[in-house]
C-alpha cells in the first residue's frame, strides 16, 4: 500500500478506470493475435460483430451475461461479508437440481404461473442449502469456507452424475438427462437465441441486492462483519447467524443460473450445464468491485465475450477455443488483479487538470 | 550507519488537501539536530499529517521538505529512511507472534537465509541497548511484552534501520504513567547520544517535560513558535484552542439515585482457564460517575466486555435494571442496549466504528434496527444521515461531513461521534472504556463535561481509564482494580495518586 497519491473522483472510479483496463487488455490480447499471425483489427471486428452485430448474436450475449451477474452477485454478497465463496459452480449445479426435481414433480399439475415462481424458489432454496453446509462449517467449527466451498463443487458434481446416470434418467434413454419439462416449466424465451425471461430475474437481482446491502439493516449487519467482526459483535450482530445469512444469500444467487439454463434452455436436467460460470462469478465480481452495477457492466463484457469469442474462433481456424480462453483470461488479468496498475498516473493527470 | 551528528531538517510551506478537507496549510517549520522538537495541537489540527508528509506516507501538494538546506523528494518511507528519518507510529507496526530480533529484520533480512541476519541484527541489537540504554530480550516474543516494552521495540526498530531523527506520534497514547515516564527518560538519552527527536503530542504535560522547543498547531496553521523554557502550560493549552481552557472540571455534587446495574461475584474464565475476572461486585446508581482505576491489563477491558454483553461471564450474576443475567442467560450486546444500556468500548477503531464505513453509517452501528434508521425493513438514507449531521453538530465533530470516511477523522472526533452515538439514546447505563485516550486537550474538555451531563440527566455512568487524574476529577465514587478483583473503594476527595498508585499496583490499602 503507497497512499502516496489521492483517491480518484468517484467518476473516474467506475468508468475511466475500467475503461483504460480493458484497453490495455486488448492491446495485449492484440499483440498475441498477431504473434499467431492474425490481423488484430480484423479479429476484433469480428468478436464485436459476433457478440452484437445481429439480434440473434445480442441475444447469446444477454442469455451468456445472465448467467455471469447471478454468480458475480453470488460472489459479491458473500465477499461483502468477508467470506470467500468459490463454490458458486456446486451451487449452481444443485440449483439447477432443485428446479429441475420441482418441475419432474410438479409439472404436470401446475400452470406455468405457478410453476415457474415456485421452480426459481427450488433453484435458490436447493442452491442455499448447498452453500449453507460450509456456512454451517465455518461458523459453528472454524472450518475456512474457501476450502470447504471448492470441496463442495466435487461433491455436487459427483452428486449429480450419480442421479442423473442412475437416478434421473429418463426410461430408455441413453444420454443422461431427465425427461423433458412440461410447458409449464418452461420459461418464455425470444425466439431463435437462449434468451428467456431469467434475464429479468437477473435484473431483479442486481436491484434486490443493492437494496439489501445497502438500504436494510441486515446488509448494514453483513458489511459490519464484512469490514470488522468486532464492530460486528459490538453492535449486537450474531456472527454466526450472519455468515449463515450471507452464504445463504450467495448460495440462492449462484443456483438462479439452474433457472437460466435448465427452465430457460435445456428443459431438461443436463449434466454440466455450470460450465465454469460459478468460477468466472469471482472475476465478475472482482472486476465490478462487489457493485450490482459494476457486475451488471461486468457480466455483459463477459457475455460478449462469450459470445464473440465463439465467433472467433468458428470463422478463424487458427484462434482456437483455447484462445479464447487467454482472451478472456487477459481481459480478467487487466481488470481484476492488476486493476491499480493504471491508477498512479491516471491520478497524476486528473491532479495536474484540476 | 553511524553518522555522529543527524541532519537539520525544513518543512518550506507545506499544503496538503484531502478532497475539500484542507489538513495542512502554509506550514514552515525547522527542525534542529540533536534536539527534542515539540508538535503539539489538537486532534485534526494537521500535526500526523504533516509528520507523514515528512515520512513520504503522503505526497504535499506544494512545499518542500529540506534536510541540511537541501530540497529533497520524500516519495516513500524508503526515502525518508535514507535520510535517516523514522518514525514510530501510534499503532505499533508489530507482529505479535515473532520475537523481537525477528521483528527488527522485518523488511531487511539481509538475505536469502535468516541465520546470518538474526546473528547481526542479534549484535546491532546488544550495541543499541548499550549506547540508549534500550535494554530488551531478544528472544522474547512480542505479544508476551508490556505495551510499553512493545514501544521500546519500535524505537529500537528505527534506531536499528540508521534512523538518526526519530519522529513519535502520540507515544503515550498507550502507555501508564509510569511507563510515559520510562520514554522521556529514554528520548532523554537519545538525545544526549545525538538523535534528533520529534514529539507530536496534545498532552501539554509530556511538551513541558522532554522538548527544549515546540511548535503549536492550530486548523492546519502554525500558530506560535516558543522555547519551552519561555512558555507555560495555560498558554500553550490557549494557542492550541484558540481560547482559554479550564483545565479543572468543575461539576455539583451527585444526586444519587436507584441502583441501576448490580454484578455480584462475577467472574471470568478464559480458555486457557486465566481468571481474568475474579469475584466482581459493584453498584453503578443512577446519577453517579464510577470510575475504575487501574493498570492496563487488569481485568478492566473485560469487565466492560461482560457488562455490555460481548462476553458471556463465566459466573456470577449480573442485574441490569430488572432483568438477571448468569453464565448460563446471559445477555447479548442487543439486549444490552434495549436495557438502555450503552457501551463506548476502549478501542474505538477495533470494536467502536467500522473504519471503512462513512461517518453517517458509523453512527447508526448497533442501533441500525431502530427507527427512524430503519422503516419498513428498510435503512432511510436521510434520516441516518440527519441523525448523523445533528450529533456532529451537537458534539461538535469535525469535519462536519457525513459522508466522509470514518477513518478519515482524527481520533477525538472519532471518539467525539461514538460518544455522541452513545449518549444520544439517553442511556440508563453508560459504560465508557479510556473515553479520552488520543484525544487533545480542547476535545477532552468537552468529553468530560458531556459525561458529567449525562450523569446530571440521570444516567448511571462508568468510567474505565488508564489516566489517573482523569478517574479523580471525573469520577464521583473510584474502584481500584488488580489481576481481576476490585481491591478498594475510595472517595476522590480523599485520594491522591500515590495511594491510588499502590493499591493499583497490588499493596493492599488499609
Amino acid at each position: 500500500m503507497r497512499p502516496a497519491y489521492g483517491p480518484l473522483p468517484a467518476w473516474a472510479e467506475i468508468t475511466l478506470l475500467p475503461l483504460i483496463n480493458i484497453v490495455l487488455a486488448f492491446l495485449v490480447v492484440g499483440a498475441i493475435v498477431a504473434v499467431i499471425g492474425v490481423d488484430p483489427l480484423h479479429a476484433l471486428r469480428l468478436l464485436v460483430v459476433g457478440a452484437l452485430g445481429s439480434p440473434e448474436s445480442i441475444g447469446y450475449t444477454l442469455y451468456y451475461a445472465t448467467n455471469f451477474a447471478f454468480t458475480g452477485l453470488a460472489v459479491a454478497v458473500a465477499f461483502h461479508a468477508g467470506l470467500f465463496n468459490i463454490g458458486g459452480e456446486g451451487q449452481a449445479y444443485i440449483g439447477g437440481l432443485g428446479c429441475g426435481l420441482a418441475i419432474l414433480a410438479l409439472g404436470r399439475w401446475l400452470p406455468a404461473g405457478l410453476m415457474i415462481p415456485v421452480g426459481i424458489a427450488a433453484a435458490a432454496l436447493f442452491g442455499a442449502a448447498w452453500a449453507a453446509v460450509p456456512g454451517w462449517l465455518q461458523a459453528w467449527r472454524g472450518s475456512h469456507v474457501v476450502i470447504t466451498t471448492i470441496m463442495f463443487n466435487f461433491l455436487a458434481s459427483a452428486l449429480m452424475v450419480y442421479l442423473m446416470v442412475n437416478v434421473l434418467i429418463a426410461p430408455g434413454s441413453m444420454t443422461p438427462q431427465s425427461r423433458g419439462f412440461e410447458p409449464s416449466g418452461q420459461l418464455p424465451a425470444l425466439p431463435g437465441s437462449p434468451l428467456n425471461l431469467s434475464i429479468a430475474l437477473a435484473v431483479g437481482c442486481c436491484f434486490a441486492v443493492w437494496v439489501f446491502l445497502w438500504r436494510t439493516p441486515w446488509g448494514y449487519a453483513l458489511r459490519t462483519m464484512g469490514h470488522n467482526p468486532e464492530a460486528a459483535v459490538y453492535a449486537g450482530t450474531n456472527l454466526r447467524r450472519m455468515t449463515m445469512l450471507a452464504m445463504g444469500l450467495s448460495g440462492a444467487l449462484a443456483g438462479f443460473v439452474g433457472v437460466n439454463e435448465l427452465m430457460g434452455v435445456h428443459h431438461r436436467i443436463v449434466l454440466d450445464f455450470p460450465a465454469g460460470y460459478g468460477f468466472a462469478g469471482i472475476a465478475v465480481a472482482l472486476m465490478g468491485r462487489n457493485h450490482p452495477l459494476g457486475i451488471a457492466l461486468a457480466a455483459l463484457l463477459f457475455g460478449a465475450l462469450q459470445q464473440g469469442g465463439a465467433e472467433l474462433a468458428f470463422e478463424i481456424p487458427s484462434i482456437t477455443r483455447e484462445m479464447v480462453v487467454v482472451i478472456q483470461g487477459l481481459i480478467i488479468l487487466f481488470s481484476g488483479a492488476l486493476v491499480h496498475l493504471p491508477r498512479p498516473w491516471l491520478q497524476f493527470l486528473l491532479a495536474r487538470r484540476a | 550507519m553511524q553518522a555522529l551528528t543527524s541532519a537539520t531538517i525544513e518543512l518550506c510551506d507545506i499544503e496538503k488537501s484531502f478532497g475539500s478537507v484542507q489538513a495542512v496549510r502554509g506550514v514552515s517549520l525547522r527542525i534542529a539536530a540533536g534536539a527534542i522538537t515539540g508538535i503539539v495541537g489538537e486532534n485534526g489540527a494537521g500535526k500526523s499529517t504533516l509528520m507523514s508528509i515528512l515520512y513520504g506516507l503522503y505526497r504535499a501538494d506544494s512545499g518542500d521538505v529540506r534536510v541540511d538546506g537541501r530540497p529533497v523528494e520524500m516519495a516513500s518511507p524508503r526515502d525518508a529512511i535514507a535520510h535517516g528519518i523514522g518514525m514510530v507510529h501510534q499503532h505499533f507496526m508489530l507482529i505479535d507472534s515473532f520475537t523481537v530480533l525477528e521483528n527488527m529484520i522485518l523488511g531487511a533480512e539481509g538475505g536469502p537465509l535468516l541465520a546470518g541476519g538474526l546473528a547481526a541484527a542479534r549484535t546491532e541489537l546488544a550495541r543499541l541497548a548499550r549506547e540508549y540504554g534500550l535494554s530488551i530480550d531478544p528472544d522474547a516474543r512480542v505479544a508476551d511484552l508490556s505495551v510499553g516494552e512493545q514501544q521500546r521495540v519500535e524505537i529500537l526498530k528505527v534506531l536499528f534501520r540508521g534512523a538518526r531523527i526519530l519522529i513519535l506520534d502520540e507515544p503515550s497514547a498507550v502507555l501508564t504513567p509510569q511507563e510515559t515516564d520510562r520514554l522521556f527518560r529514554i528520548l532523554r538519552t537519545l538525545k544526549e547520544r545525538g538523535v534528533t527527536v520529534v514529539l507530536i503530542t496534545h498532552k501539554l504535560r509530556e511538551i513541558m517535560a522532554v522538548t527544549d522547543h515546540v511548535y503549536v498547531m492550530r486548523q492546519g496553521r502554525v500558530v506560535a513558535e516558543r522555547r519551552t523554557a519561555d512558555t507555560d502550560s495555560e498558554e500553550l493549552a490557549e494557542l492550541m484552542v484558540g481560547r482559554k481552557v479550564r483545565l479543572d472540571l468543575d461539576k455539583a455534587l451527585p444526586r444519587h439515585g436507584k441502583v441501576v446495574l448490580r454484578a455480584e461475584q462475577l467472574s471470568l474464565v478464559d480458555e486457557r482457564g486465566v481468571r481474568l475476572l475474579d469475584d466482581v461486585a459493584l453498584e453503578l446508581r443512577a446519577g453517579e460517575i464510577v470510575g475504575i482505576a487501574g493498570v492496563t491489563g487488569n481485568g478492566q477491558s473485560e469487565l466492560l466486555q461482560v457488562l455490555a454483553g460481548i462476553r458471556p461471564p463465566s459466573g456470577g450474576r449480573l442485574t441490569v435494571g430488572e432483568r438477571v443475567f448468569d453464565a448460563r442467560h446471559h445477555g447479548s450486546p442487543a439486549e444490552m442496549r434495549t436495557l438502555g444500556l450503552a457501551h463506548v468500548p476502549e478501542d474505538r477503531l477495533r470494536q467502536g466504528m467500522v473504519a471503512a464505513f462513512e461517518a453517517s453509517e458509523t453512527s447508526i452501528l448497533g442501533y441500525q434496527d431502530e427507527p427512524p434508521f430503519t422503516r419498513h425493513y428498510l435503512l432511510d438514507g436521510s434520516a441516518v444521515g440527519a441523525h448523523c449531521s445533528d450529533l456532529m453538530e451537537r458534539f461538535d465533530v469535525r469535519p462536519r461531513s457525513p459522508g466522509l470516511r470514518s477513518s478519515h477523522f482524527s481520533g477525538g472526533n472519532q471518539q467525539k461521534l461514538v460518544l455522541a452515538r452513545e449518549i444520544a439514546r439517553r442511556p440508563r447505563v453508560l459504560l465508557v472504556g479510556q473515553p479520552t485516550r488520543g484525544v487533545d486537550i480542547g476535545a477532552i474538555e468537552f468529553i468530560h463535561h458531556e459525561l458529567v451531563r449525562a450523569r446530571d440527566a440521570g444516567c448511571a455512568v462508568l468510567v474505565v481509564s488508564v489516566e489517573l487524574d482523569e478517574i479523580l476529577s471525573l469520577a464521583d465514587r473510584i474502584l481500584v482494580m488488580f489481576a481481576g478483583r476490585i481491591v478498594g473503594e475510595v472517595e476522590p476527595g480523599r485520594a491522591d495518586e500515590r495511594t491510588l498508585g499502590l493499591m493499583m499496583a497490588g499493596a493492599q490499602a488499609a
